[in-house]
């Protein structure tokens, strides 16, 4: 591939990199609160990480857009105003074709809004860089927040339930298999283990990661 | 009176934002070293949660649902503004956040000085916003919104200061490398989690 044009060096590097080396849960330590909320099931944590893909892409290209005609000191109302109305056209979306995943989300896609990846990534990225490389490093941050999201979702479900995606992989014991389901993986502790243990994981495959003290 | 004791006490213990919802993980993460600054953040939690949650009832009671508007001509009794809830909800804790500043500033610089730096930062805290947004999803009263906003504030400082107690004891805990810092702190808020789930259950 060239290293210029649409998708040169920089525009891969942007997309990329928050999608492993610099995942924002991961690494940067952003947008847990919801991460831990929504993955007891893999269908509610694939909506919720597409509608954060949307939203950070989307937010990072508007507050680009803007950010030679924006005023310093009103810089965070604009992100906000921007943010929210993103946020609140998923929220209408999937109410219209996703009702039933929509109200089980309840007062999460709302969150989206106070997301620190989506704040961060337009005050710390899009306020500095051209719209086409900031919308590439937002779907790159949302993708990265949908990975862990999917990789948490995924132990829960299965080793909760015996289901992926709904589909029984284990048969219960309930229904006259043999899997006994581990309940605590329902409950909203598990989420915090896992995550500590998938940081762990990276921190241990990436040295350079670990905190000092 | 037992109706509102009761709702208190479920918004503090059971429905704990931070050890049953997992809300404002970022600095209930970040800002949990040292006690003091964990007391410093959430008093300052519950001074904005307690004015936006009833605040954001009146402007929810008040204009966005379903014949709210009545008042203004009998023709806009229909409009129903619903989805305009979230902008409003979050305009109105930005201006809230700043004019709880500024006020502290002026009548309690003492405690502006303690506070100054987290103040701003609340504006973006999903604890704030979550506070409204079950508000609105839970069709809570006006008392019961003021109480609610009292309860799920009080619940959130409660546990990131017993979260800073239990750090300031783990610098002496000989954790594995990868696992220091945020691993560890994961893990313990986990534990916390399970702690707070004995509650459940308790009805008054």
């Amino acid at each position: 591939m060239a290293d210029t044009g649409v998708m040169g060096r920089a525009e891969r590097g942007a997309f990329l990199e928050p999608v492993l080396t610099n995942n924002p849960i991961g690494v940067q330590v952003l947008g847990i609160c919801s991460a831990l909320a929504v993955t007891t099931r893999l269908d509610k944590a694939l909506v919720m990480g597409l509608g954060v893909i949307v939203v950070t892409a989307f937010a990072n290209l508007a507050v680009s857009l803007v950010r030679n005609y924006t005023p310093n000191n009103v810089r965070i109302i604009m992100q906000l105003a921007i943010i929210a109305s993103l946020v609140i056209m998923v929220d209408q979306f999937l109410k219209a074709y996703l009702f039933e995943i929509s109200l089980e989300l309840s007062v999460f896609v709302g969150l989206i809004i106070t997301n620190c990846i989506v704040m961060g990534r337009a005050e710390g990225y899009a306020m500095q860089n051209p719209p086409w490389i900031s919308f590439l490093d937002g779907l790159g941050n949302g993708l990265g927040y949908t990975l862990v999201l999917l990789a948490t979702a995924l132990v829960r479900e299965l080793l909760g339930a015996g289901k992926i995606f709904g589909l029984t992989l284990l048969p219960l014991v309930t229904d006259g298999g043999w899997y006994l389901p581990n309940g605590l993986m329902l409950l909203a502790p598990s989420a915090m283990f896992i995550i500590a243990l998938l940081v762990w994981a990276l921190r241990t495959w990436k040295p350079e990661l670990q905190e000092k003290d | 009176m037992e109706h509102y004791l009761n709702l208190a006490v479920r918004s503090i213990f059971l429905e704990n934002m931070a050890l049953a919802f997992f809300l404002g993980m970022c600095s209930f993460l970040a800002c949990s070293k040292k006690v003091e600054t964990a007391i410093g953040l959430g008093v300052a939690v519950v001074f904005v949660q307690v004015l936006t949650v009833p605040l954001n009832n009146l402007i929810l009671h008040g204009l966005l649902t379903e014949g709210a508007l009545a008042w203004l001509h009998p023709s806009l009794a229909k409009i129903d503004l619903n989805f305009l809830a979230f902008i409003l909800f979050i305009s109105t804790i930005a201006a809230a956040t700043q004019v709880v500043e500024m006020a502290v500033d002026r009548f309690a610089p003492k405690l502006y000085a303690t506070l100054g730096v987290f103040l701003p930062l609340i504006a973006v805290n999903c604890v704030i916003l979550a506070g409204s947004l079950f508000m609105q999803e839970r069709d809570y009263t006006f008392a019961e919104s003021v109480v609610y906003g009292i309860g799920s504030g009080v619940g959130w400082m409660l546990a990131i200061i017993a979260l800073a107690g239990v750090r300031e004891k783990l610098v002496y805990s000989n954790v594995p490398l990868g696992l220091r810092g945020l691993g560890i702190t994961f893990i313990t808020a986990g534990l916390m989690a399970i702690g707070f789930m004995i509650f459940s259950g308790i009805q008054l």
